[in-house]
């Protein structure tokens, strides 16, 4: 609180995170670019920074377009595997039994990779968005089940007592201790998920291999590589790249509006 | 004041040879009988794995006997929280709400019995009022210091106008002098508000500005070693601290307690302690 007024504005924490990882990102950029035309690097293996600027802007309205298929997948599965993970996770707290019946099977759906399920769940749905999305969703799925799981569990023993003491109903305790409690890690279980949802997205896709009028991002990637375009599978790479920041960045904002006022995670250090 | 009526009154609490052994085996409390007079302020102390805190969670209910009964107002568990049979509980940490505002965490007990909004709000302030809180209702915990904290968990207890008033050493952590303000504090509340308080302890300066009656518990089997009343009939402030009667009172207990401890079974290792079940 004191550092703005005491502080000159460029020692302000906010403006060290933006900045700092920015004119690093800067110089590596320029390095590459350096480094491609001072050794004439062919650019069907690796081009130049501003070539693939020059590609983005010129292919915009069909990357823009993958893009957006992309980024529909990731979130209806974000969506699906928050709510159902919710669920589960409530389900685990209730019972220890329900838990211990079912939680070796979340365990088995984490360990199963995605691109060994896809085909199948491709060849169960007729609609290539839902299969995708489900492919997603169980990627996106298990953090959010441990991590709500976990804080469902970990309410202060003091806290517990004292609702016990109260008399308080199963609901009343879920509702204003173990929600409240869970909160955090909820949201951590988010972070982690929302990434995951889109390098699920991703990978579905590139198993699906479809093409046409509904195709992603790693449609695009697929067929620049097949053209041997490398300058477009760069720009396609650097979308999700920069959809993956966007989709954290955005995570991080909404934890620290849920969270700010009271969690000692997203508290600013005094000085 | 308020001398507690042997003959006619209803005790508040009788343990009836209660005893409590731990599913590892250690035996936290032997046999004990034990009453608690309504106005009484009684402060247990004793070496750790006296079972002073066993015994305390048997009062609250937190813990059930392994044998033996427990009798509030001469009945069962069931007939708690009836008017005039309230108990609230003040933990060794402040144990609030991190997410929840000072007022909210000071009206929890009230939400959880569905009292009015109105109502809620009106009996919410008079318990922050009365801990000197009334700025600091908008806070959040993390916001106070300790002594502030432990300030808002005494108005949450405060808040149900418990007539029973039950302290795990709600002042441990804190320093000597926040301690003292939060004693005085304390023994106030208990003279106006006419309660009864039952008050664990490591102190014997604790024990002997506060208490009524102070009992000595000894450890291995934990158990009640001896009984101290205190008459002091004057007022208990900073004079009271400074008087000889008070070093005198605080002799005795500091007597007591070595007595006690001296008579506490071999420490070892795997019987220390209250473990927890």
């Amino acid at each position: 609180m004191t550092a703005t007024a005491r502080a000159p504005w460029v020692q302000s924490e906010r403006f060290l995170q933006v900045v700092i990882p920015l004119a690093v990102g800067l110089v590596l950029l320029g390095a590459w670019e350096a480094v491609c035309r001072a050794w004439d690097v062919p650019e069907f293996l690796v081009p130049t920074p501003t070539r693939i600027a020059a590609t983005l802007a010129a292919d915009f309205g069909m990357l823009m377009g993958s893009l957006w298929v992309t980024l529909k997948i990731t979130f209806l599965a974000f969506a699906l595997a928050t709510v159902v993970g919710t669920l589960i996770a409530f389900a685990f707290a209730q019972s220890r039994w329900i838990e211990l019946s079912f939680f070796p099977y979340a365990v088995l759906l984490q360990v199963t990779p995605v691109a060994a399920v896809a085909p199948l769940v491709i060849i169960w749905c007729k609609d290539t968005t839902l299969a995708l999305t489900l492919c997603a969703a169980i990627v996106a799925l298990f953090p959010i089940i441990a991590n709500t799981t976990l804080g469902l569990r970990s309410v202060s023993p003091g806290l517990a007592s004292l609702f016990r003491m109260q008399r308080s109903s199963r609901w009343q305790t879920l509702r204003r201790l173990q929600v409240p409690s869970a909160l955090p890690y909820w949201f951590a279980g988010l972070r982690i998920s929302c990434g995951l949802a889109l390098i699920g997205a991703v990978v579905a896709e590139f198993v699906a291999g479809t093409g046409g009028q509904g195709a992603g991002l790693a449609y695009q990637i697929l067929q620049a590589g097949f053209q041997i375009n490398i300058p477009r599978l760069f720009a396609a790479l650097a979308l999700i790249s920069a959809t993956g920041v966007l989709l954290f960045w955005g995570m991080l904002a909404a934890t620290r509006l849920a969270l700010g006022s009271w969690h000692e995670s997203m508290a600013k250090q005094e000085r | 004041m308020l001398a507690p009526n042997r003959n006619h009154a209803v005790p508040v609490v009788e343990a009836l040879s209660a005893c409590k052994t731990y599913g590892n085996g250690t035996q936290a409390l032997a046999p004990t009988d034990f009453t608690l007079m309504p106005g009484e302020f009684v402060s247990l102390i004793g070496p750790s794995g006296c079972g002073k805190s066993t015994l305390l969670k048997l009062v609250a209910g937190l813990l059930s006997p392994t044998d033996g009964r427990l009798r509030w107002w001469r009945g069962g568990a069931e007939a708690l929280d009836e008017p005039g049979r309230r108990l609230a509980f003040v933990f060794q940490e402040a144990t609030l709400m991190p997410w929840a505002r000072v007022a909210e965490n000071v009206r929890l007990p009230l939400d959880l019995h569905h009292v009015a909004r109105t109502e809620g709000d009106a009996r919410v302030a008079t318990a922050l009022a009365r801990v000197g809180l009334s700025r600091y209702a908008r806070h959040f915990p993390r916001e106070l210091s300790g002594g502030m904290q432990m300030r808002v968990s005494i108005a949450r207890a405060l808040v149900t106008e418990p007539d029973l008033l039950l302290m795990d050493e709600p002042f441990g952590a804190l320093d000597e002098i926040t301690r003292n303000r939060l004693d005085d504090d304390l023994r106030r509340l208990w003279s106006e508000r006419g309660l009864t308080a039952l008050f664990v302890t490591h102190s014997v300066y604790e024990a002997a500005f506060l208490s009524t009656r102070v009992v000595v518990m000894a450890a291995r089997p934990g158990r009640v070693f001896k009984e101290i009343t205190i008459d002091h009939d004057g007022p208990r402030d900073a004079q009271f601290r400074a008087s000889p009667a008070f070093a005198e009172i605080c002799r005795t207990l500091s007597d007591a307690l070595l007595q006690a401890s001296l008579a506490s079974g071999p420490d070892q290792f795997e019987t220390d302690a209250e473990v927890q079940p």
